[in-house]
């Protein structure tokens, strides 16, 4: 097991929004998780990444053995704990490559492995920026600024391929991507599936599921998974809407 | 916000790092100013009636004068007649070596982390080392010396080259400049003067520390670069003081003479004690810099400015000759209660004038952050073009930020352009940082070394890494 989620319960701006969540995810496992507008899809992806703005009022979520929610943002990066954002954020005059560099070497040195030179770190991301099909500019160019919908989301996943975390998050990944770049993004992740990784995609849309397939889907209602199961929920869901479990969760409270 | 306003203050809570005082005896005037002090300033230095009547004739102005207002800072009043007017290490040694420099004055340099002797060795920097108003040491003139070069203290030039000195002090910044500068040409103790002869690139950055020590006396440093015709020269000040209690003035005049197709680049930075986390003590700032580039001359100014409790300056360049360059790249940064009003006056007379402005405003803590530029494109000016760019961040939400662009334009041939933006290191710039496993420190670091990035990369080498590792710890502890 590598990640367990118990009972979670996490404020925002003093709204509670996941009301007791738990999830199970083993290594090599890629579960998605759906839901509606607001059914705490992306709170999840935060308060498991540590994003301050997200209180944790409840429960625990263990990884590797660990207290994840004892641990720092950056520790838990450290760790191995990566989330692709669904805004990428822009930091203007500090180049691309650069500031992944600064990221890799924060890690090893964390893990206490040797901090990699300029040469060894552009081997590397010569290599990987292949996969995302990422020009060289994007690498020179400063993180994120003037960076089109999809370079960002390209450039999340150009990230996680470096830095080859043990549990990805993926926040709406799909979110204003066009189908290249979806194709892209997609089979940059696919690339990176392996037995000892576990991811969790966050999407509204089925979409995105027949790209990344999923062992396992999970649809969050008002701050619960109310329904998990195999791949084929996420076509049930797209058939008849997420109206469908949203009733049978109330029926089911009733 | 709430969580990261929190460990702003937290780590703002960090002590100035140079705050000690180095015992020395000194020769200290009692407080106080008037014909008689002025009198006898000039005669311990030994000089000539020219300057002792350029002295009387600014203190006369000055008694006449009143503090600006113009600007937006709060300043306590200060009493001129508190503060003593000379201050000199009593044992002035006629030095061959280091090795003959009083030993706590050494001990002051390696504390700052100012290894002269290395300096001199390796970094084959010249270094004029301001101790107190009184140069102690002057390094490698014999070298310079052989290209006709000249780079002493104040002082000295008076003895020594008094016709330079003669012809061109107050040249920039006249006696009745303002109420600062005009106190400072009644009463300034000494400085560094330099003189590069037509035609010679000077062969290596001149420097010079400077460093305020004895308790209550202000500094009035004065110094006075000429670039002779198609000379070249880069100079660095740097300094930083030890931490007191009472606010300490320091109002220095600095002229540059870039005469036909020479360059001046001056470069400075800045770290005066700041005053503590509650706004107590600290250096008020009060300088006069200016810069006067003749035909198809060109100066720069760079500063980066982390220190002092008020600063109050504005590097300017008077492009007088046709074809004439100025250049301005700034940063300031003011944490805890730190107030900064800065900027430059471009004043564009000759034709074809050309001016770049790059203004880089860091606000943290209480902190307040004051861009004031001018750009005047006098009716002479044809074809003059200017362009100001003006950036201010903002860390916490507990400081501010403000510009005041001043034009004036009276050559419609001009292109003047100004761009200005205001922005947050966000929760979420930081979090983003973090996610990748950089600290937070490491996170506020790379954000403001991002947004200072065109300012550093004006500055010589060696300057550049201490200009970043001096914001990292002035701004150490801003957030948390």
């Amino acid at each position: 097991m590598l990640l367990s989620v118990n009972d979670l319960r996490v404020k925002a701006e003093d709204k509670e929004i996941l009301k007791g969540l738990d999830l199970v995810v083993n290594p090599g496992e890629v579960h998605a998780i759906m839901g509606p507008n607001g059914s705490g899809k992306s709170t999840l992806a935060r308060a498991l990444s540590g994003h301050p703005g997200y209180e944790v009022t409840g429960g625990t979520a263990t990884y590797d053995g660990k207290d994840l929610l004892a641990m720092s943002p950056e520790e838990r990066a450290c760790e191995g704990v990566f989330m692709a954002f669904q805004y990428p954020v822009e930091i203007a005059g500090i180049n691309n490559a650069y500031f992944l560099k600064a990221a890799i070497n924060a890690v090893r040195k964390y893990r206490g492995q040797q901090e990699l030179d300029a040469l060894e770190f552009m081997q590397l991301i010569r290599e990987k920026a292949k996969l995302l099909e990422m020009d060289q500019s994007m690498l020179n160019r400063s993180v994120n600024e003037g960076f089109s919908g999809g370079e960002k989301k390209r450039n999340e996943i150009f990230q996680m391929a470096v830095l080859e975390p043990r549990l990805a998050i993926l926040d709406e990944t799909d979110s204003g991507l066009d189908i290249d770049a979806l194709r892209i993004v997609s089979r940059g992740v696919n690339a990176l599936r392996s037995p000892d990784r576990a991811m969790i995609v966050v999407t509204h849309y089925q979409r995105l599921l027949e790209y990344i397939v999923p062992d396992f889907v999970h649809v969050l209602s008002a701050g619960r998974i109310v329904r998990s199961g195999g791949k084929e929920l996420a076509l049930e869901l797209e058939a008849k809407g997420y109206g469908w479990v949203e009733t049978a969760a109330a029926g089911a409270k009733a | 916000m709430s969580t990261s306003t929190e460990t702003i203050e937290q780590l703002a809570s960090r002590e100035y790092k140079y705050g000690f005082e180095t015992e020395v005896e000194t020769d200290t005037f009692p407080p106080g100013l008037d014909d008689e002090v002025i009198r006898r300033l000039s005669a311990i230095k030994g000089e000539p009636e020219w300057l002792l009547e350029f002295r009387l004739k600014s203190y006369r102005a000055w008694l006449a004068m009143k503090e600006p207002v113009w600007h937006n800072l709060k300043i306590a009043p200060i009493d001129y007649n508190a503060i003593s007017y000379y201050s000199a290490p009593k044992k002035k040694p006629q030095l061959a070596s280091m090795d003959e420099v009083d030993p706590e004055v050494r001990k002051t340099f390696e504390k700052l982390g100012i290894p002269l002797i290395e300096q001199q060795l390796l970094a084959g920097v010249a270094v004029d080392a301001v101790f107190d108003s009184v140069s102690v040491a002057t390094t490698f003139r014999a070298k310079l010396g052989e290209l006709g070069i000249i780079f002493c203290s104040f002082s000295e030039a008076v003895k020594d080259h008094p016709e330079l000195v003669k012809k061109y002090l107050g040249s920039v910044v006249p006696y009745t400049d303002n109420f600062y500068a005009t106190l400072n040409s009644a009463v300034f103790s000494d400085g560094s003067f330099v003189y590069i002869p037509k035609g010679v690139r000077c062969p290596m950055e001149l420097s010079t520390y400077f460093r305020i020590n004895a308790k209550n006396t202000g500094q009035f440093e004065r110094t006075l670069i000429v670039a002779d015709e198609g000379s070249q020269v880069s100079y660095l000040e740097g300094c930083t003081a030890p931490m007191r209690d009472e606010n300490q003035l320091h109002a220095a005049v600095v002229e540059l003479v870039a005469l036909d197709g020479a360059t001046i680049k001056y470069s400075t930075i800045q770290n005066w004690y700041p005053g503590d986390k509650d706004g107590k003590g600290g250096i008020y700032n009060f300088v006069t810099k200016r810069g006067k580039a003749m035909a198809n001359a060109k100066i720069t100014w760079t500063q980066v400015e982390t220190g002092s409790a008020i600063t109050w300056k504005y590097p300017s360049c008077i492009l007088q000759g046709d074809n004439s360059i100025g250049e301005f790249y700034s940063v300031a940064t003011t944490n805890n209660w730190q107030q900064a009003d800065t900027g430059t006056k471009m004043i564009h007379l000759g034709r074809n004038t050309r001016s770049i402005i790059v203004s880089k405003g860091i606000s943290a803590g209480h902190g307040q952050n004051t861009y004031r530029g001018a750009v005047k494109i006098g009716k002479n000016a044809h074809g003059a073009r200017n362009y100001s760019q003006c950036d201010s961040l903002l860390i916490g939400d507990k400081c501010g930020a403000h510009t005041f662009p001043y034009l004036e334009i009276k050559n419609t041939s001009a292109k003047v352009e100004h761009e200005a933006s205001t922005s947050k290191i966000g929760e979420d710039q930081i979090f983003y940082c973090r996610q990748r496993g950089i600290s937070m420190e490491d996170a506020v670091n790379m954000i403001v070394s991002g947004f200072c990035k065109e300012v550093f990369r004006e500055l010589p080498m060696e300057f550049a890494v201490e200009a970043q590792k001096l914001l990292s710890i002035s701004l150490e502890g801003s957030v948390g």
